[in-house]
């Protein structure tokens, strides 16, 4: 019987008084994809960054090949034939994709052997594997997909016999996704050994042969993917039964509240981010933008919130507003009944470091409830907060506690009563449930069809499809600072907006992954 | 103005950018590894202090030399500890030990030798001594171009051309080698160093080693070669000044080199006044000229450097993340 | 996670900074050849060993709460005004201007148009690399250190020509009127026949720095520019998602600053020279930074800090005088608080928290809240 690639024996991991990972025992078979799902926070990074040497477990033991081997750092993992696909990419932006490849690889003092060794190596590989990179392109010039197979070329430039995945779909096109998988199977079937970390249930059926399931830092679950399903895997994961769908009625939508007409954003840098558009949201119904990330969506939603410039006309209630002079800052836009829940809560949507009853007044502390001459009125915030977390359920319910402290779910929570509860007539509302636990996602769609219900017009923003799908009553789709057009829910399907993603227009089935990676890379999207 | 007069200008420009270039080359590694050193200042000032006494007391400006380096790599291995081991924060690290130094050495020279915080007057082999290089003399007499080949390019100490020389040195090392690209990158974007398994302290450490050392090169400089001897703050803002002229120079050591012959040119106007006068028809206070290298910095920051950008990693202490 | 308790937070953890700072002061006393234990006796002796000495020690502290707190609500907008001295060479400027040029009836009405003129004249220094900052990018630390050396060769310029009064060969300004002295603490706390602070240069503005300290704290922690303030100053994209604008913010936190650096200078120039000199400031800006780092960026703190850099400074001068260590002693150590309670921080900290962690209670079982860990 051969050894399995991986085994890992009893690991556990505590950080401060936190325990990322209990006792975690698995093992991964040569030649095999094995899947490991969890909600965040289930520990599964942890345990994958112990296996890549970036943290040393408190207990447990690690064999490769039947080997017991001690991982101390990245460069014993490289030795031991592990490679990693970090989510975020561990790329030297202004590196050119060879200098990204040799770096901590190098043959010699000097760069120039190394490069062109590195050069033919290349080439050979992206002829094996479907690797198609160009050596000579300057990292931050190229798009996501292509970065994602540079991070995949720099294992195999290291004799990577085991390779970990990370999330690698989050930045992908449902095409792009399917091209990795296929690369992945290639890799397989050379006798490589794969790892993939998800959160999507259905990449974990569509491409492991196993699965191992975390849940609060403890493996619950290994089963062979043919013996399982969605749901279970779903309830293993949460612990519960979960509802997969959003329950909602048909949309009754009213007047128009937000008018857009031929908006055009250049960012600081002079990158053409939003180029003409126009669409309208109507009272009582949402609108989801769907796209891969940085195609325009975060550039839409901050001149709409008030912190980017951009040309064109927009208007709210039928009255335009500012989008370049004095006006056009958060704080008018809030005055004009706008509210946003913003895509990255820890970079904008809260202060960290402030306690929650402080977040809670973040942007409105202005407003004559919450203000006392000069002064901040404390104990109205105070009171109010308490009573906020009360109807939104947040834990812990305690309003002195810094928004650091709280989970993803919890924070996002306290963002959304914030703004949910100033009754604006447009609530812009970006990734909503990015980073945040399968029950607290129920809870964060629930408010947000309520909020539809009560008439409210909603611009939603998410890269991820199914909750545009799940959500929205009308689906605009940005491609390049475009919107490639608008899609009725009940009629379309991934397959269909997964090629507008990639700016395509079609037949679903005679289109390439060659033709829509070129257009991707044509458009330069997916720097983010 | 007569071209005598403009090549002394150039010749005590040559002089004057050395210490600048040497401290702005010696940030460029620290900075290109993403540490950010306002100690500079600091660390000239030390390597000026120790490289005196010890030439004072050796009689040997080459020990001087070595004394002045080892002060200034003294001082850089505290600001890595503080910068990279314990992840402080960078600019107070600097600010520290520029007061470290400022203090230090005038309370160790007190001590020391008892001379109000100065070091005895360096002469003979305990200063850097003009070389004269070969055929100066007998091509002086060349017009043009004998009086540029004796006046500005001969004549200097050898810290002089030294710093010329780690001009191409730096930009070879950081473009060209192995160590070069991986300094770039742990300024660039630590996590992408750390997860090819390569080192992120040692690589940095090295970084502030190499800084440490140019500085100190530097101070020995000033008061062994400049100056003939170690006085109170004697670096007078030079280390701001090199840093200045990094921003301008957008981290690139050739550029570096036409910034620090800049502010080295604009200290030379500021030590003229008779030829401002004569120039301009105008009577400026030397007080104001003394202003002058300080007013053109923040004119330069304000004005031109626009969409300089620094080693994306700059200033960040490095802390693993998932 | 917050680790460590509240009091070790703020107490412990600057203790044991300023008690390695002291070790190594003590070293360096030790290697020039003196006794640090006879050398601390002298300074306490000297500096608060009497009425005298503490009048002498406030004076100082009084500079250093100015300057504290001007370095301490740019740290709140997570600024750093290294040009606190030039600021306060500024402020200078601005006071003799008014006690100069313009009669007063009484020391009451001097000190408050003084303390517009110090603090007008602060700010307005701080102003330039603010608005460059602000609108160009241009390195806050970088320019106010620049600004430092300009405002030493104006006010040299300045005390060598149009301010100096004819006949006299020293740089600095005639005396102030009479009517502009402000009242020593000799003048306010000697009743009969009992002197107290005799010949001492403590005088009134001690009070207004100390009313200084909890108007800023009110700023900082109750009004709405303070939430802004801090807001900014710990996440700039957040600011600008909430509509608050980061020129402002940069702006407004450095005029401060500037304002309260300068203010500095109703102590040392209206209440103690009653004259403008060269180099009045003697790095009492910088030593605001040292002071704001040990002070935690809070007012009491500040206050505290300033009070024991006042005891410093004074206890140096006597050290000074009586023995062969030199002034520039005092430099030292506050470059090795700062060292301690700013840059090596962490060494501080992390086996602190090790510590507190070690005694924590493993979490009970049933607590129910999902840690953040893993997120990806």
């Amino acid at each position: 019987m051969t050894a399995p690639a991986i085994e890992l024996k009893g690991i556990s991991k505590a950080f401060g008084p936190v325990q990322a990972n209990k006792d975690i025992s698995i093992r991964v078979m040569p030649g095999t994809i094995h899947g490991i799902i969890g909600e965040n926070g289930a520990g599964k990074s942890t345990l994958m960054s112990i296996l890549y040497g970036f943290y040393k477990a408190d207990k447990g033991e690690i064999f490769i090949g039947g080997t017991k081997t001690d991982i101390p750092d990245s460069q014993s993992a490289i030795a031991a034939g592990i490679g990693m696909v970090f989510q975020h990419f561990k790329l030297v932006e202004n590196f050119t994709v060879l200098e990204n490849i040799i770096l901590g690889a190098e043959d010699s003092g000097l760069l120039r052997p190394s490069l062109s060794r590195a050069r033919r190596e290349l080439k050979a590989l992206a002829d094996e594997y479907e690797l198609n990179v160009d050596p000579d392109a300057i990292v931050e010039d190229i798009g996501v997909g292509m970065q994602q197979r540079v991070e995949i070329l720099k294992a195999l430039y290291r004799q990577a016999d085991i390779l970990i995945l990370d999330e690698p779909t989050g930045v992908l096109t449902p095409a792009e996704a399917d091209h990795l998988f296929r690369i992945l199977e290639n890799l397989r079937r050379e006798g490589k050994t794969i790892i993939l970390i998800t959160h999507k249930l259905r990449e974990i059926m569509d491409i492991t042969d196993t699965v191992s399931v975390m849940r609060r830092g403890e493996m619950t679950a290994t089963v062979k993917t043919v013996d399982t399903s969605p749901q279970e895997l779903a309830e293993l994961m949460v612990g519960r039964k979960v509802l997969l769908r959003v329950e909602k009625t048909p949309a009754s939508p009213g007047d128009v509240i937000l008018d857009v007409q031929d908006l055009n954003v250049t960012d600081a840098k002079g990158v053409h981010r939003v180029k003409g558009i126009s669409f309208n949201v109507r009272a009582g119904e949402i609108l989801g933008i769907a796209g891969v990330a940085g195609n325009g969506q975060s550039e839409l939603l901050e001149v709409l919130g008030g912190y980017e410039k951009a040309s064109g006309q927009i208007t709210v209630n039928g009255t335009p507003i500012d989008l370049t002079g004095q006006k056009s800052d958060g704080q008018s836009r809030r005055r004009r009944g706008i509210a946003h829940v913003p895509e990255d809560r820890q970079a904008e949507g809260l202060i960290m470091d402030y306690a929650a009853w402080e977040n809670t007044a973040f942007g409105y502390h202005h407003d004559a409830k919450y203000r006392n001459g000069l002064f901040m009125n404390n104990a109205a915030i105070l009171q109010d907060t308490t009573e906020k977390m009360e109807r939104f359920d947040v834990r812990p319910p305690d309003p002195k506690l810094a928004a650091k402290n709280f989970s993803g779910g919890n924070q996002q929570k306290i963002v959304l009563a914030r703004e949910i509860e100033r009754n604006p007539d447009l609530l812009l509302i970006g990734q909503p449930t990015r980073g945040v636990d399968i029950g607290a996602i129920e809870f964060i769609h629930q408010q947000i069809v309520a909020l539809r219900d009560q008439g409210k017009a909603i611009l939603l923003v998410s890269v991820e499809l199914e909750e545009i799908l799940a959500l929205s009553d009308r689906i605009a789709v940005m491609f390049d600072g475009h919107i490639m057009g608008e899609r009725d829910p009940a009629q379309t399907d991934e397959k269909e907006l997964g090629l507008l993603m990639a700016g395509m227009t079609g037949n679903p089935s005679q289109v390439s992954v060659k033709d829509i990676e070129e257009n991707l890379a044509h458009a330069g999207t997916g720097k983010v | 103005m007569d071209l005598l007069t403009l090549l002394q200008l150039l010749d005590s420009t040559l002089r004057l950018a050395t210490p600048l270039l040497l401290a702005c080359l010696a940030g460029l590694f620290s900075e290109r590894a993403g540490i950010f050193d306002i100690g500079l200042e600091g660390k000239m000032l030390a390597a000026a202090f120790l490289s005196a006494a010890i030439a004072a007391v050796t009689g040997s400006v080459w020990l001087g030399l070595l004394a002045g380096i080892f002060a200034s790599l003294l001082l850089s291995a505290i600001h890595g500890l503080a910068s990279i081991t314990f992840r402080g924060n960078q600019l107070i690290s600097g600010v520290a030990i520029n007061f470290l130094a400022a203090g230090l050495t005038v309370v160790i020279a007190q001590s020391w030798f008892a001379e109000g915080g100065r070091t005895p007057q360096l002469a003979g082999a305990a200063r850097f001594n003009p070389i004269t290089l070969p055929g100066a003399e007998a091509l002086r007499d060349v017009p043009v171009l004998g009086p540029i080949y004796y006046e500005l390019i001969s004549g200097h100490t050898i810290i002089v051309y030294l710093a010329l020389l780690i001009v191409p040195i730096t930009a070879w090392v950081l473009f060209s080698t192995r160590f070069g690209l991986r300094l770039r990158a742990v300024g660039e974007n630590p996590a992408a160093v750390d997860t090819a398994g390569i080192s992120v302290v040692g690589l940095r450490f090295a970084a502030v080693a190499i800084c440490g050392v140019l500085c100190g090169i530097a101070g020995a400089y000033l008061a062994t070669a400049l100056q003939a001897g170690f006085t109170k703050d004697m670096s007078a803002g030079r280390g701001y000044i090199a840093l200045a002229a990094l921003i301008f120079a957008k981290w690139r050591p050739v550029y570096c080199l036409w910034a620090c012959l800049l502010f080295g040119f604009l200290q030379a106007i500021a030590l003229r006044s008779d030829l401002i006068e004569r120039v301009l028809q105008f009577n400026i206070q030397s007080q104001l000229l003394d202003a002058l290298p300080y007013i053109l910095t923040v004119v330069i920051l304000a004005g031109f450097v626009g969409k300089a950008i620094p080693p994306r990693a700059g200033g960040e202490p490095y802390v693993k993340e998932r | 996670m917050d680790v460590m308790p509240k009091w070790a937070e703020v107490i412990l953890v600057p203790l044991i900074s300023l008690l390695l700072a002291a070790v190594l002061s003590a070293l360096v006393i030790l290697a020039i050849g003196e006794n640090p234990w006879d050398a601390l006796k002298l300074m306490v002796d000297g500096a608060l060993g009497s009425t005298y000495g503490w009048g002498y020690t406030l004076y100082y502290a009084t500079n250093f709460i100015f300057t504290g707190l001007a370095v301490a609500i740019a740290f709140h907008a997570r600024m750093f005004n290294i040009g606190g001295e030039g600021q306060a060479v500024l402020g200078g400027l601005g006071v003799a201007l008014v006690c100069l040029y313009i009669p007063f009836p009484h020391w009451s009405l001097a000190l408050i148009t003084a303390s517009v003129g110090a603090a007008l004249f602060g700010a307005a220094w701080a102003f330039i690399p603010a608005i460059l900052q602000a609108k160009r990018g241009s390195h806050i630390v970088i320019t106010t250190i620049m600004f430092n050396f300009i405002a030493a060769a104006l006010l040299n310029y300045l005390l060598v020509g149009a301010l100096k009064p004819a006949g006299s060969m020293e740089p600095a300004t005639g005396k102030f009127p009479e009517t502009t002295h402000l009242p020593s603490f000799q003048d306010m706390f000697s009743f009969g026949e009992a002197t107290l602070f005799r010949g001492a240069p403590a005088n009134i503005s001690f009070f207004v720095a100390i009313a200084a300290c909890i108007a800023l704290w009110a700023l900082i922690w109750r009004t709405r520019l303070g939430y802004e303030i801090r807001a900014y100053g710990h996440s700039e994209s957040a600011a600008k998602y909430a509509g608050i604008s980061p020129t402002k913010i940069i702006v407004v936190s450095l005029l401060i600053s500037g304002g309260l650096a300068g203010m500095m200078a109703i102590n040392n120039v209206q209440g103690e020279a009653e004259r403008l000199v060269l180099n009045a400031v003697e790095g009492a800006g910088f030593i605001g930074i040292a002071v704001a780092l040990m002070g935690r960026s809070h007012p009491l703190g500040v206050f505290l800090a300033a009070i024991l850099f006042g005891f410093l400074y004074q206890g140096g001068a006597e050290l000074a005088l009586w023995t062969s260590i030199p002034r520039e002693l005092i430099v030292v150590i506050q470059a090795l608080v700062i060292l301690f309670t700013g840059a090596l921080d962490n060494m501080v900290r992390m086996p602190l928290e090790r510590f507190f962690l070690s005694r924590r209670k493993p979490p009970k079982p049933d607590a129910k809240s999902t840690p953040a860990v893993g997120t990806n």
